[in-house]
């Protein structure tokens, strides 16, 4: 018998994992444009434009992938480290049929391309308005998970009075608690101003107003990317490698960092607007620098997690442990690649966090590069690692290939090895993002040179995706039945019982988190809506 | 409590978070040097205009290049689906250019690579970059924002003349 929490995580990963693949589909798309191939002529009239494709790439990659997954996997590990069933089943299959019901209404002028308008849909551009109505279906209905976790929690909490809240636990509250403070921000530019505008309500908007609601939660909604990862980097690679958490106390530490630094620093996208200030922009800048310290806290914790686990597999040496790891086992390969890479992801995130120096990339193909380690395979091949195991434990059914599998994560390592470098390397050059390369007015010699490595990158990339989804497809059909071991999280060398209380109590680091970002934005926000006139009209120009 | 937690971890934990702390801080450091001490700056606030009306602008009713100083040109530029006025500026080598611009429908970028000019044309915001052009050449003026079906076609350039 499945329970409510594992029918509820199988159908959020399905609809993920069809998202992914309408995602990664129209990448293809975008990396042979940029390699000179027409491509566009023989996808009309479903694919209409390199800007109908992208934008689709973009949603369904970003904002509908990664939420469904998020929402099916997070609640399934928050019951299983608290070892009770979600509060309200009901609240989550209605959570789960409004999240539909959202991506629908937004599919239809995406597919239909009434909303060309990329995922950071910048008016004055318009979309349709069941677009920004369905987008924000999903964002509220994330509200609704949260409700979920923390009564979940708290009826834990009442039956275990004066227990620790397990770590896994513990970083899906944080990744949810964190969540829904940083997209008040969306919630307000789609409510206050793109649904009224695009309904036809009031006439017109402002382009700087929406920008920075937009940013305030288009950085943390990174760290909700971001945070069920190292959920399971933390709480379930050390144990599926063979080892143990180093430090619980510095994990949730790194955690309760996130929590406060996620939001306040959105400006951080927008140091190239004019009409704010250059001394936010520098605060904002400063405290971006601050959030990099949990991330490097993860990193070093991460590390020493895995290296117990070289060790306990026989590694002595400095460095051997790493080979040591069990690289045949397809869900800690996967992961372990995406952490490496995200090692210059988080590299390159300080150079474009660092002020005058974003300058140099801002809006060019590097951050594309960069957005692809991050989010393109730090998140994505994580959550595919996961679904190695997660996949065949709600379906009970063994992985169809552990080779092909193996197979897969590597290619996706070095697809996007040709990939991402080649990207950063041409936004360097000069090269603008989010631009039909392959038919520009300006192309330099330049860029040329390099284009075609983008294509066959971008092919490597597809052809790991396919093997991934055949692999899936066939685990849930055609795989043979076997009970699969009970979900186990990592033990620790150093416990939860060594980290201070307080670190567990919420109403101050929530009130600390709620502070800052009243510093950071209020002046500016409260600025522009007093003094903006909502006066650009809209335009459909694609 | 904290019974039985291994002495190492603390040690370990330490030569890692004060490094930790450390690189960020000289990163910030170096960063201040180059925005204050170089001048090298981010876009700021030059204020407003009517985005329905920006062709009743002191700066934008009459786009073009003007030299204000020796040596010292001024661009007043606008921005619109797809292109920029004025599209091509010319100016000898070794001048200081000032960008003043700004869109007059959708978000359009000016960016001009290798030059530290890269800022957004947000309509009703006026825009200021500045960068100084020394060696002769060709360069181009790139709208760097998604701004409908034909952006790949918004660009312009400037012409940096040898001086006689």
């Amino acid at each position: 018998m499945t329970s409510v929490e594992q029918r509820l995580a199988a159908v959020n990963v399905a609809v993920a994992l069809v998202a992914l693949f309408g995602g990664v589909l129209t990448g293809l798309f975008q990396a042979l444009e940029y390699a000179g191939v027409e491509i566009y002529p023989s996808l009309a009239p479903v694919i209409r434009s390199h800007y109908h494709s992208l934008t689709i790439h973009g949603v369904l990659n970003v904002l509908v992938f990664t939420t469904f997954f998020i929402c099916g996997f997070v609640p399934f590990i928050l019951s299983r480290s608290l070892q009770a069933p979600l509060a309200s089943a009901r609240l989550g299959w209605l959570t789960f049929w409004l999240m539909v019901a959202g991506l629908v209404l937004a599919a239809i002028p995406l597919v239909g391309n009434a909303a060309t308008v990329m995922f950071t849909f910048y008016p004055p551009l318009k979309a349709h308005w069941a677009f920004y109505i369905g987008l924000t279906l999903v964002v509220v209905a994330t509200w609704l998970v949260t409700v979920n976790l923390v009564l979940t929690w708290r009826a834990w909490r009442a039956r275990n009075p004066g227990r620790r809240t397990p770590l896994a636990a513990f970083m899906a509250l944080v990744t949810f608690a964190m969540w829904t403070i940083a997209s008040v921000g969306l919630a307000a530019e789609m409510l206050v101003l793109l649904i009224p505008w695009s309904l036809g309500l009031v006439g017109g908007t402002d382009a700087l107003l929406a920008r920075t609601l937009f940013w305030f939660t288009g950085h943390p909604i990174v760290y909700f990317w971001l945070l069920p990862a190292y959920l399971s980097w933390y709480t379930l690679v050390p144990r599926q490698a063979g080892g143990k958490l180093f430090s619980d106390p510095m994990a949730r530490t790194s955690f309760i960092l996130f929590l406060i630094l996620s939001t306040p620093i959105g400006i951080h996208h927008q140091y190239t607007d004019p009409g704010i200030h250059q001394g936010w922009k520098l605060l904002h800048a400063l405290l971006t620098f601050a959030v990099f310290f949990p991330s490097l806290l993860t990193f070093f914790n991460v590390t020493a997690s895995l290296e117990t686990a070289g060790r306990a597999r026989g590694a002595t040496g400095w460095l051997n442990w790493f080979g040591k790891l069990p690289w045949g086992d397809p869900s800690v390969a996967a992961q372990v690649l995406a952490m490496v890479l995200f090692a210059f992801g988080g590299i390159g995130g300080l150079i474009n966090a660092s002020f005058n120096v974003n300058m140099v990339v801002h809006n060019t193909a590097y951050i594309v590069g960069h957005l692809h380690l991050t989010v393109g395979t730090a998140v994505a091949l994580t959550f595919m690692g996961i679904t190695y195991w997660l996949v065949p434990h709600l379906a009970g059914r063994a992985l169809w290939s552990r080779g092909l599998a193996l197979a897969q994560v590597w290619l996706w390592f070095g697809g996007m090895l040709i990939f991402s470098p080649t990207l950063h390397e041409l936004g360097l050059r000069g090269m603008p993002r989010r631009t039909a390369i392959g038919h520009v007015s300006y192309m330099q010699p330049q860029w040329k040179t390099l284009l075609p490595l983008v294509g066959i990158g971008g092919a490597i990339l597809f052809l790991s995706a396919l093997l991934y989804f055949l692999n899936m497809a066939l685990t849930v059909t055609a795989s043979r039945r076997a009970p699969q071991p009970a979900l186990e999280f990592a033990d620790t060398v150093s416990g939860p019982v060594h980290a201070p209380a307080f670190v567990d109590r919420w109403q101050p680091w929530l009130a600390v988190a709620i502070v800052l970002i009243v510093v950071a934005y209020g002046p500016t926000i409260i600025r522009l809506a007093a003094t903006t006139p909502l006066t650009t009209p809209g335009l459909r120009v694609w | 409590m904290a019974t039985g937690r291994p002495s190492t971890v603390y040690l370990w934990e330490l030569a890692w978070i004060l490094p930790s702390i450390a690189l960020p801080v000289g990163m910030l450091a170096a960063l201040a040097v180059t925005a204050f001490g170089a001048g090298i700056n981010v876009a700021g606030d030059r204020g407003r205009v009517e985005p329905t009306k920006v062709a009743e602008h002191p700066l934008f009713k009459d786009p073009g290049v003007s030299e204000i100083a020796p040596g010292q040109y001024e661009v007043r530029m606008t921005g619109q689906i797809w292109s920029f006025a004025p599209a091509e500026i010319r100016v000898p080598a070794g001048s200081t250019v000032h960008f003043w611009a700004t869109s007059k429908d959708l978000v359009h970028g000016l960016f001009v690579p290798r030059h530290n000019v890269n800022v957004m044309l947000l309509p009703g915001q006026i825009a200021h970059a500045q960068a100084r052009f020394d060696t002769p050449g060709e360069y181009p003026i790139i709208c760097h924002e998604y701004c409908g079906i034909a952006h790949h076609t918004m660009a312009g350039k400037i012409i940096v003349e040898a001086r006689r």
